[in-house]
């Protein structure tokens, strides 16, 4: 099985302090990564690593195989189109209308060579996948928190990458918009089959993700009885401390661990 | 001691990294033209309101001061060369710099920290653009363009305010002010009158850059290298101008 993403002993060291303390894992094709933590547990900085914005201090990052650990800024934007990301708060460019954040990466990514007059119909298909296909023209800050995420999420899915990486993608959303995003990074999940990390501080997010399917002909989330291919992953002070199954995950007596893990939803959203 | 010093070589060595990328974008592609243009218009039309008042009332002060001690030795007629050579070669490059400085080197701060705390920096890096060459490259153009200009206009309308002075309050002929003022003028003024707008561009957009990229903290922290952007570009303008000055001056002594 290709590995997208493999972390060998990685820390990451800012002004004397360790973000990141030798973390090992390494993902698998279709797999998606549930990150769990505390607030400055290093779960964004982990992405951030993983994505190459951020270099390792120590240890080694490899994307698709390839060690990108020292690799240069120049040649990082190759590998980077592999990769979708979606950010905490969304980081959509203020100065530019939804329909030109999303065509951002088509236009920028040297990699990707797309003609111009299949531009138009990608941006179109990547908003009409979020459900926002009637504000391309509109500007960033007239959107709601919750459509700003869904518009990220188009640019971060436009260019079809097959690993995504998700930020906090409910952080700050009331329970119904959070529930929406969520299901959107499920729809993607079966209907692109990409690899994901999902880094969360709700626990049912994972257990979503875990335990439902997109169906793709009611277009809303059904249980999926064989169960996904879920790994949770828990971060402490820099440290990963857990690595394993849901079930694990809920076994655990880690105080600190079991502090995340809740009786799962009532199914049947 | 040593621990002391370290903040600030730092900062100065990540400020010339900066200036080199920066630099180095100019030959390299892409170019982002849209963005050229846009910062054209931005720092150089969008200032021009500024410079034509603070280049007319300056002239306009500096005729009224330099009339009347020129006056004290009968030398009145004078005005127009007192006003022409300080215009040029100190006065309008200055303050156009430092006005400049206000504007844009706070408005650049401000908006790159903005975009650096909402993460919008990251973003441009993970979509396959380079922050410098989308962002610091094609103001640092702009500027190095615009403010030349800026300073040609601040000079003739800060001539214009001492005409209007000279004859009004001590009735300077009009054809003796502007021939005092033409004749002042040496091709030594012009060069230098061009060099430091030119120099100070790079200081203007570059510090104002340098600022915003390294915001942290949130929107405390956009206002705070808003502030330090905007000193540190115009403590530098005056120390950098006196460096010049000196170069100039020995080149025409000599």
């Amino acid at each position: 099985m290709a590995r997208l993403l493999r972390f060998e002993n990685v820390s990451v060291e800012f002004d004397g302090l360790r973000a990141l303390d030798d973390v090992s894992f390494s993902v698998e094709e279709k797999e998606t990564r549930i990150i769990l933590g505390a607030a400055a547990s290093g779960k964004t900085m982990l992405l951030k690593t993983a994505m190459g914005l951020v270099r390792a201090s120590s240890g080694k990052v490899f994307l698709f195989d390839q060690d990108v650990t020292r690799l240069a800024e120049s040649k990082m934007f190759a590998i980077r189109s592999k990769l979708g990301m979606l950010f905490q708060e969304s980081a959509l460019f203020d100065s530019m209308t939804v329909a030109q954040n999303v065509a951002y990466p088509l236009l920028n990514q040297k990699s990707i060579q797309i003609p111009r007059d299949q531009m138009e119909p990608a941006v179109r298909n990547s908003l009409r996948f979020v459900e926002l296909e009637q504000t391309l023209d509109k500007y960033p800050s007239e959107l709601s928190g919750g459509m700003r995420r869904r518009v990220a999420i188009a640019r971060a899915v436009v260019t079809n990458p097959p690993l995504l990486l998700y930020d906090s993608p409910t952080a700050g959303l009331d329970p119904i918009t959070a529930h929406t995003i969520m299901a959107l990074i499920i729809k993607e999940r079966d209907v692109n089959n990409t690899t994901a990390l999902v880094v969360t501080q709700r626990y049912q997010d994972g257990n979503l993700v875990a335990n439902f399917r997109y169906n793709p002909e009611s277009g809303r989330l059904d249980p999926a009885g064989d169960g996904t291919k879920t790994v949770f992953m828990v971060l402490k002070e820099g440290r990963l401390v857990f690595e394993g199954a849901q079930p694990d995950l809920e076994a655990s007596t880690d105080p600190y661990i079991s502090k995340f893990v809740k009786r799962p939803e009532p199914a049947g959203h | 001691m040593l621990d002391f010093l370290k903040g600030p070589i730092q900062a100065i060595q990540d400020f010339y990294e900066l200036t080199g990328r920066a630099l180095r974008n100019v030959i390299r592609s892409p170019h982002y033209y849209d963005d050229i243009r846009l910062q054209m218009d931005i720092i150089g039309v969008g200032s021009l309101p500024i410079v034509l008042l603070t280049g007319l009332f300056s002239g306009a002060v500096m005729a009224l001061q330099m009339g009347r001690a020129l006056g004290q030795y009968g030398q009145t007629g004078r005005v127009g060369t007192v006003v022409s050579i300080i215009l040029v070669r100190e006065l309008g490059p200055v303050l156009t710099s430092v006005m400049v400085a206000g504007r844009n080197s706070s408005g650049i701060a401000s908006e790159l920290g903005s975009m650096k705390v909402t993460e919008q920096i990251d973003a441009m890096r993970a979509l396959g653009t380079d922050p410098i060459q989308k962002l610091v490259t094609p103001r640092m153009i702009a500027t190095a363009f615009m403010l030349p200009c800026l300073t040609v206009i601040d000079d003739f309308v800060g001539m214009f305010g001492g005409w209007l002075i000279s004859t009004s309050e001590y009735g300077v002929p009009t054809l003796q002010y502007w021939s005092t003022v033409w004749r002042a003028l040496d091709w030594s003024d012009v060069t230098q009158g061009l060099v430091k707008p030119f120099v100070y561009a790079f200081v203007v957009s570059l510090i104002g850059c340098y600022f915003g990229l390294r915001t942290t903290g949130g929107t405390q922290g956009v206002g705070r290298a808003t502030t330090q952007a905007v000193v540190a570009a115009s403590v530098t303008i005056f120390v950098l101008n006196l460096f010049i000055g000196f170069f100039f001056v020995s080149q025409t002594t000599s």
